[in-house]
């Protein structure tokens, strides 16, 4: 299965190629084999992870990605045939159709320890704050878009979450449901 | 606490069975290994000055004077939130990482992230609920916690279809099916105050339609474990004397390292079949947990 979209176009998508908000499709594996318009590929999708972030496309040699609604992709580790009429299938991963593709708070924490471009290192009370889905100056001398916004826990930076880097000011992307207020002060 | 008079002659000390009951459980949580050790966890837990305390199982942390969801370790997914009785359940199916596994009641997903963790995030958990409104706080918690080996659907286990699937069967389900919860006292007081015979009778048979499809939905010589977090035989036993007589399986010794009691083989006039005594009954004074009823069964020829 690792990597392996190549079966991706049935003949029951076929007969409906569109993109249906209540069904996942895999997606193809490149443009050629790509059926519904707008759709991105795996390969547009690891190639977006490396160039962003620096992240080797190997680390998602076990995951397929699925679309479900517009442009918004999930990673998948198991099994399942496409296209496929159920609630969740795996980790809401990526938000693409948009001129900057989002990655996924989740997605974030659960790959961004591979990045190794676009991360910004936060201080504790600089995590408190982008935690708490506050905005804050900060510097930062690379590009601006979204960034891997990272926090030392255990010894270690560990990714926490997406920020959004403009104008001398890194922007919270952390959803409301995930939000906590761990400051000090 | 007068419900629980019916259970005086399963009971070994009904004295401090019913202390037990009384008493609030601590805060437990559970390290999520699919993105930390649990020395880290530990560490992390350490740096916020929150005390731990072991238990029966080296991945459940006990927290005597701290919530679970307030603190650092927390947000980066590191913890969940999870009763001790309750992760009995997927350590008993045990399943290998690239196994198919569905896990027919599934929300709030503690147990299904749990299988995840234990097949290394690998393999397919197919996690069923028939409520919507859960099926959105096992999603919230499978991604937290960033699991990517979870299939949700929403439906009725007892008719779970394998359609959207191509047919494929399970080599193992975990049946940790709706309850009156009585072995939850110790967290929810009110629970007894809803308790009924006709709703335990009422339920009783949604549970046995519910292990029923999850034996025939696992290929033979593959895994059932059913559990629950009640007392009454009645959801128990007698649910395990149902499938041993309507589907092909037969329940099978397992190791547990709590202390508990045997299943019950006979009940209220009733006699079930002599080997649910291979059930595990997990009472709250044997460990200072909540209580837990768990069996494991292995699926015969169709």
């Amino acid at each position: 299965m690792s990597g392996d979209d190549s079966g991706a176009e049935t003949d029951r998508e076929q007969a409906t190629a569109e993109n249906r908000s209540h069904r996942f499709d895999r997606l193809p594996a490149t443009a050629e084999e790509r059926r519904v318009e707008g759709r991105p590929t795996r390969t547009e999708v690891l190639d977006w992870w490396a160039e962003r972030f620096g992240v080797d496309p190997d680390v998602f040699a076990d995951h397929t990605f699925w679309e479900r609604g517009s442009g918004k992709i999930w990673a998948f580790a198991g099994e399942a045939p496409t296209p496929v009429e159920i609630e969740a299938l795996g980790l809401v991963f990526l938000r693409t159709r948009r001129e900057h593709w989002k990655p996924t708070l989740e997605a974030v924490q659960r790959f961004g320890g591979h990045a190794t471009e676009n991360v910004i290192d936060l201080s504790r009370a600089e995590a408190a704050t982008f935690l708490a889905g506050d905005d804050q100056d900060l510097d930062w001398d690379g590009d601006w878009g979204y960034l891997v916004v990272t926090n030392e826990i255990a010894g270690e930076r560990e990714p926490l979450g997406v920020g959004l880097y403009v104008h001398g000011e890194l922007r919270s992307q952390v959803p409301k449901g995930r939000r906590r207020d761990f400051r000090v002060e | 606490m007068e419900v629980l008079e019916r259970y005086e002659p399963l009971v070994d000390d009904f004295a401090a069975f019913l202390t037990a009951c009384e008493r609030p459980l601590p805060s437990v949580v559970r390290v999520n290994t699919i993105k930390a050790t649990v020395e880290r966890a530990k560490q992390a837990l350490a740096e916020e000055g929150i005390a731990v305390e072991p238990t029966w199982h080296d991945e459940l942390l006990a927290l005597p004077e701290a919530q679970p969801g307030a603190n650092w370790p927390y947000v980066h997914g590191w913890l969940h939130g999870q009763e001790e009785v309750s992760a009995v359940p997927a350590e008993v199916l045990d399943p290998e990482p690239g196994d198919r596994v569905w896990d027919a009641c599934a929300a709030p997903g503690s147990k299904t992230t749990q299988l995840a963790a234990l097949m290394d995030d690998s393999g397919t958990v197919v996690a069923t609920d028939s409520n919507l409104g859960r099926i959105s706080a096992l999603r919230s918690n499978a991604e937290r916690l960033g699991v990517t080996n979870v299939a949700v659907t929403n439906e009725d286990a007892r008719n779970h279809s394998l359609k959207p699937f191509d047919g494929v069967e399970y080599d193992h389900a975990l049946v940790d099916v709706p309850c009156s919860c009585e072995g939850t006292v110790r967290k929810n007081p009110d629970t007894l105050e809803e308790w009924t015979l006709d709703h335990v009778e009422g339920i009783a048979s949604v549970q046995k339609g519910i292990l029923r499809r999850a034996v025939q939905a696992t290929r033979p010589g593959g895994t059932v474990v059913y559990s629950t977090c009640t007392f009454s035989p009645e959801e128990n036993e007698a649910v395990l004397d149902h499938v041993l007589t309507t589907e092909s399986c037969e329940l099978v010794e397992f190791d547990l390292p709590l202390a508990h009691a045997l299943g019950v083989t006979e009940w209220e006039g009733a006699s079930f079949d002599p080997t649910v005594a291979k059930a595990k009954r997990i009472y709250p004074h044997h460990n200072d947990t909540g209580g837990f009823f768990a069996a494991k069964l292995t699926v015969g020829e169709a």
